[in-house]
């Protein structure tokens, strides 16, 4: 279909000197070129990108996740063969498994949470660096799941920290962790899942704020009693 | 290494005692006798629990504290000792030791049985009753800060417990750093990558020499024996078993459950039945020894890439062919008391054809595993001749499974007291005396060719089975109502060793106690004897070769 007389300019289709000259002279050489990314290339000769900052950025966290290395329970075999060969999440950009929570930007939560162990998480958690987002895995971080009548079983990861994902299952299969972290990155690239988001356990952080009539509404939404943390904020690290 | 805890004397070891000559030996000690279905049951004084035990230790044998298993009655607290022989299991006697409710104190059996210690803490830390004489009598599974003890009578348990962190105590608070000595305590864990869980380990480093460790168990204390006595027999419990060593070791420990209570309540399991669940639990050691390999190497090479990933790959292949058996990749609740819940899928060819491609790849496998792994220099640096457990300290501990057989004691309940069809196969139990990480290493490879083998009977066995012989389950009925006050304690070989359960009926359709003994709990008491004097890395190997898991430590 296509004639030579609709074709552009040879000098156009068949050389890249039109865009790599623009770019060349924008960037310079030398010492600078350390711009000269994939990502400069990709954009060519175009100097901006027309988009707000805010769902720039949240198209880069979405697309590059790294996720705590963190296993309790039986959860945490499956996730292993999530991140191993066969289902492989590093596929959906989402499978470094840190082991510092300090270079995690994601913490799955893979299994039961007792008394012992529900401070340690939240010392992990808090240790993450903003913004930072929770997979509740299998069962027991919904409900306590089996072992929810348990007198040392704190009933649901929600407890203690906010979950932005629930994946079901005793435990769930590969393929549910795998959907679950893809819904995640899709919430948060399109800004469903905020990156900073106060949760009523989190007023007591901004105890000194105006108590507006939201502040107020979701103060009075929390029962001291029932708060399984009582967690001291001035000394957190 | 003298250990100061060797036996006295060695006698009549090999020798079997008769219920006469234990009846002699207790003698006037014995106030009564309450037995239990699987062995000969003595009650004594709690001020005499040493003096017994000593004698049987070094009299009769009975050199392995199986289980204590405490419990409280109406008007008396108890704890039995389940004593057993590392040369004869099927050797077993009960030690029962009443107490008063008003006075729950005991006397501690540490001296004669190291392995009491822990068993101790965890019967005062869930039932309540104190002993006395106890090196280090402080709970061990629940915070130090918990009201009252959860397995006990009067106890709420629906009542939650607010625990917040500023009353656990600090491990790293200031008072810890040492400033008058030159040591340096560094804490590892729960959270931690090498630790394989939640497993907390407060170590005292000297140099880069290891001078303390104190494993710091019960972050993943899931209540276990409350859930068990609250199902009942027939369905409520098998799901729960699957969850203790939850290393795709399901159908092992669903067998634990299903030994105890057939043998609770005399149910037979037809030889078909047996047939499938002996082949079933291979297949699930197969895929429990590949993860203890692969994360093995995780620790001691960091190599995710390779070791790891191969193991997982085959990991994968044995979770598939389970998958297709029981319809679950991990927690398989498969096993029904008196037999299996269905026949093996259809169509039948195709899945002994998966399973016989599975075994004719594995030796090349376990070549390259050679290869990789136990053939390579710096690997045999670091575990050869690190993390000793020698045989007497691991009986002292009761250690048992590929832990034990690594330190040369030659001990397989699959074997010493046979359940299901293992005993009309051709296999062998594979023992090494390098009582080292590297020999722990060597034990499990071997065992995986071993199971390979008893599958591959087993697929001979069921490819020709009569077609109209498939019995897959007895005649089991409705409810189960064991008689009131029949005890048993009934063990089967686990991937990590002697996974027991004692149960006691009291006439309704759940248990009256029901108790865990688990491999794992026994293993990581020893750390401390295979770590200490040695390098930092090496309590990694240590704990990595012990190859423990969480849920069944803490139950």
């Amino acid at each position: 279909m296509s004639s030579d007389q609709n074709k552009p300019r040879q000098s156009i289709y068949d050389s890249t000197a039109p865009s790599t000259d623009t770019r060349d002279s924008r960037i310079g050489e030398g010492a600078d070129d350390r711009f000269n990314s994939k990502l400069r290339e990709a954009f060519g000769s175009t100097p901006f990108i027309l988009t707000k900052f805010d769902k720039f950025m949240n198209w880069v966290r979405g697309s590059s996740m790294f996720m705590l290395q963190f296993g309790i329970a039986c959860c945490s075999i499956e996730m292993m063969h999530t991140y191993a060969i066969k289902h492989d999440l590093d596929r959906f950009g989402a499978g470094v498994p840190r082991a510092s929570p300090r270079q995690a930007d994601v913490i799955i939560v893979p299994g039961t949470i007792v008394s012992k162990f529900g401070p340690r998480m939240k010392r992990v958690y808090d240790q993450m660096p903003e913004p930072k987002f929770v997979v509740g895995m299998g069962s027991c971080t919904i409900s306590g799941g089996p072992f929810q009548e348990g007198y040392n079983v704190v009933k649901g990861a929600e407890e203690i920290v906010p979950v932005d994902i629930h994946v079901p299952g005793c435990p769930p299969r590969p393929e549910a962790l795998v959907y679950g972290i893809a819904k995640l990155q899709e919430r948060v690239a399109n800004g469903e899942s905020s990156p900073v988001v106060v949760k009523p356990y989190e007023l007591e952080e901004f105890g000194d704020l105006p108590r507006d009539e939201l502040v107020q509404k979701l103060a009075d939404q929390i029962d001291e009693d029932d708060l399984v943390m009582r967690y001291n904020w001035s000394d957190s690290p | 290494m003298s250990t100061g805890l060797e036996p006295r004397r060695q006698v009549g070891v090999d020798v079997e005692t008769t219920e006469e000559e234990l009846e002699e030996l207790i003698g006037d000690r014995a106030l009564a006798r309450d037995d239990h279905k699987n062995a000969p049951g003595f009650v004594i004084r709690p001020d005499e629990v040493q003096d017994v035990l000593f004698d049987l230790r070094d009299e009769a044998g009975f050199d392995h504290l199986s289980c204590l298993t405490a419990q409280e009655y109406a008007d008396r607290y108890e704890s039995i000792y389940h004593l057993k022989k590392y040369a004869d299991p099927t050797q077993e006697v009960s030690i029962v030791v009443p107490t008063t409710s008003d006075e729950p104190t005991s006397q501690s059996a540490e001296p004669v049985f190291r392995t009491a210690d822990w068993h101790e803490r965890e019967a005062f830390d869930l039932v309540g009753i104190d002993y006395e004489g106890h090196p280090d009598p402080r709970r061990i599974l629940l915070p130090e800060t918990w009201q009252g003890h959860p397995l006990s009578l009067d106890y709420n348990q629906t009542k939650p417990q607010v625990v917040s962190l500023t009353e656990h105590a600090n491990p790293i608070q200031p008072d810890q750093k040492g400033a008058e000595s030159d040591t340096m305590f560094l804490n590892i864990g729960p959270h931690h990558p090498a630790t394989h869980g939640v497993l907390h380990i407060k170590t005292v480093l000297d140099g880069e020499t290891v001078a303390d460790v104190e494993p710091d168990v019960g972050y993943l204390h899931r209540c276990e024996e409350q859930m068990c006595q609250s199902g009942t027999y027939r369905h409520q419990i098998m799901p729960y078993p699957d969850r203790w060593d939850y290393v795709s070791a399901g159908l092992l420990n669903e067998w634990a459950y299903a030994r105890v209570a057939e043998d609770l309540a005399d149910l037979e399991v037809p030889e078909y039945a047996q047939v499938i669940r002996t082949m079933g639990a291979e297949l699930c050691r197969i895929a429990s020894h590949m993860l203890a390999l692969a994360t093995f190497a995780l620790d001691v090479y960091g190599d995710f890439t390779a070791i790891f990933q191969y193991g997982m790959r085959d990991r994968e292949i044995v979770q598939d062919i389970l998958e297709d058996l029981t319809g679950q990749r991990l927690m398989f609740n498969y096993f029904r008391l008196g037999g299996v819940a269905w026949d093996l899928p259809e169509p039948r060819e195709e899945f002994f054809e998966k399973i016989r491609d599975l075994l004719d790849e594995l030796p090349a496998k376990v070549a390259e595993y050679d290869d990789l792994l136990t053939g390579n220099e710096i690997f045999q640096v670091r575990c050869v001749d690190t993390g000793i457990l020698e045989p007497e300290v691991a009986k002292q501990y009761g250690c048992t499974g590929p832990v034990a057989r690594g330190s040369g004691i030659d001990y397989d309940l699959r074997r010493d007291d046979p359940y299901g069809y293992y005993e009309n196969l051709e296999w062998d139990v594979v023992t090494e005396d390098g009582c080292d990480n590297y020999s722990r290493v060597l034990v499990r490879m071997q065992e995986v060719e071993q199971s390979a083998k008893i599958i591959e009977q087993c697929v001979d066995l069921l490819e020709d089975w009569p077609e109209d012989d498939r019995e897959i389950q007895s005649n089991v009925p409705r409810t189960l109502k064991p008689e009131a006050d029949t005890e048993t304690y009934r063990a089967v070989e686990g991937a990590k060793g002697e996974l027991g359960i004692y149960i006691r009926a009291d006439g309704t359709d759940k248990p009256g106690r029901f108790k865990i003994r688990s491999p794992c709990f026994h293993n990581l008491s020893a750390l401390p004897e295979m770590s200490e004097g040695e390098y930092i890395p090496d309590l990694i190997a240590s704990l990595g070769s012990l190859d423990i898991v969480l849920g069944e430590v803490d139950r």
